[in-house]
């Protein structure tokens, strides 16, 4: 990366982060989902101790992922709305960079929050601790992915009008190999069994992600705007 | 070259080519078809396990190797018209996401009821189910999201993408057998190392084999001169056709 690419992403990430801080919704919405969606179940299921402990880690994991699909929409909404992504396509800097930076953006301001959360979400449904830690370790290495996966599809359907539910198509397939190496690693640690398979293929899925994710996202998104 | 390649896939090159192939390649899937079903369903053995009920392998083995196949082709050309912006692989494409997405379905089905006798229970949360189950979300994802662009030339793009996105799918449902093994049997065919199934199966299911593809190939052919008639229907080679008929 040159010198002034380098200054473009940290000019980006800086601007966006702003924007997302200053409107309480994106990065509110999310968690309060988050919260909400995971105490239906119990609602749902009977508050039997036994049974949630089993079924916690994937709750909170397939809420997590719901919660960062639908907070995804937000990502190149507004920029696609007012033009300016239209600008940064034509600017001087790689796109992809750019992108980068909006991925960080969106994770810093749902993957960690949903991650710090987690660890309440896991005391209301019963879920041990030496659970709670593993959950928060797979959810720091999973949430990423969640980003930089979403955001192709952001990309792809930002140009349609109402394309959550088509979003949604798109991308929850996608996130599956996450959701069993993520809520899969919980469990395998809460039976008292070496967890560092799981964390590994995470750690190279997240690694893959990295490296190819963005550059399709800017593919995307130069064909939707 | 260039000029050469992009002639013989123009639109009309393609349409009287493939009309002169497709009866041959229909008559071809018919005999394969035929000469498979007998040899897998009458002549081969019976099977000392599973008795009859393992002769819907001749089915559910092509249609599922067939799901992942037509899931490349359909990358592959989408790919070649991201970079070359050649139609006809766009057509090709487009076209390959209904067929692969009913091999898809036609695995899960076939798979399901051989299950039930097999394994007493129609679905598994096996690692290949799900991957095969993905792989049919892709198609529906694909197909939906080509629906939902109005605009054509963006929509086979925005597509093409995401096909190559899913392709990275592929592997993980080729590995899966390896990397989670629970109920499902690991392959018994695979490159390298030979078939540990007995030539007198082998056999059929080869032929079989050979049937899909080829019903792919006429599908596909199709298909693909229906859309391409659609798209040309105001151009003056797709006029002469009509007179010709």
């Amino acid at each position: 990366m040159t010198n002034t690419s380098l200054k473009a992403f940290n000019a980006m990430v800086r601007r966006d982060f702003t924007l997302a801080l200053r409107n309480k919704s994106e990065w509110a919405n999310p968690l309060f989902f988050f919260i909400l969606a995971c105490s239906l179940f119990p609602l749902g299921i009977g508050p039997e101790p036994n049974t949630l402990e089993k079924i916690a880690p994937g709750i909170i994991w397939v809420t997590a992922l719901l919660a960062a699909m639908l907070s995804l929409d937000g990502v190149f909404r507004s920029d696609f709305e007012d033009g300016s992504l239209e600008q940064q396509i034509l600017g001087p800097h790689p796109f992809t960079v750019l992108v980068y930076a909006k991925i960080l953006v969106h994770w810093l301001i749902t993957g960690i929050p949903l991650m710090l959360l987690s660890p309440l979400l896991g005391v209301i449904l019963h879920l041990p601790a030496d659970g709670i830690i593993l959950l928060m370790i797979s959810l720091l290495l999973g949430t990423p992915v969640l980003s930089l996966i979403g955001s192709i599809g952001v990309a792809l359907t930002v140009g349609i009008k109402r394309g959550g539910m088509l979003l949604s198509l798109l991308i929850l397939p996608l996130y599956i190999p996450v959701l069993i190496f993520g809520a899969g690693a919980v469990d395998v640690g809460l039976g008292g069994l070496d967890t560092s398979g799981h964390f590994l293929l995470m750690a190279a899925i997240l690694v893959l992600a990295i490296t190819l994710a963005p550059l399709a996202t800017a593919a995307a998104l130069k064909v939707s705007v | 070259m260039w000029k050469a390649i992009k002639r013989l896939t123009s639109f009309k090159n393609f349409y009287r080519f493939s009309g002169k192939l497709l009866p041959w390649f229909g008559a071809i899937t018919l005999v394969l078809f035929l000469t498979g079903l007998y040899w897998g369903l009458v002549i081969a053995p019976i099977d000392y396990l599973q008795k009859d009920s393992y002769r819907i392998l001749y089915i559910h083995v092509p249609a599922a190797w067939m799901s992942l196949f037509v899931y490349i082709v359909m990358a592959a050309s989408g790919a070649i018209h991201l970079v070359w912006k050649t139609k006809l692989s766009e057509v090709i494409a487009n076209s390959c996401a209904p067929i692969g997405a009913t091999f898809t379905f036609l695995a899960l089905v076939t798979g399901a009821i051989w299950g039930q006798p097999t394994w007493g229970t129609w679905w598994v949360w096996d690692a290949r189910l799900t991957s095969e189950l993905v792989l049919l979300f892709l198609y529906i994802g694909y197909m939906a999201l080509h629906s939902a662009i109005e605009d054509r030339a963006s929509a086979a793009r925005a597509a093409a993408i995401l096909a190559i996105v899913g392709l990275v799918n592929i592997p993980i449902i080729h590995f899966s057998v390896n990397w989670w093994f629970t109920l499902h049997q690991v392959a018994s065919i695979s490159v390298g190392k030979g078939s540990s199934l007995h030539p007198s199966m082998y056999w059929p299911l080869m032929v079989m084999t050979a049937a899909f593809k080829f019903y792919f190939a006429t599908v596909l052919m199709m298909t693909a001169r229906n859309e391409i008639l659609e798209r040309d229907q105001n151009s003056n080679w797709v006029r002469e056709e009509e007179k010709n008929l």
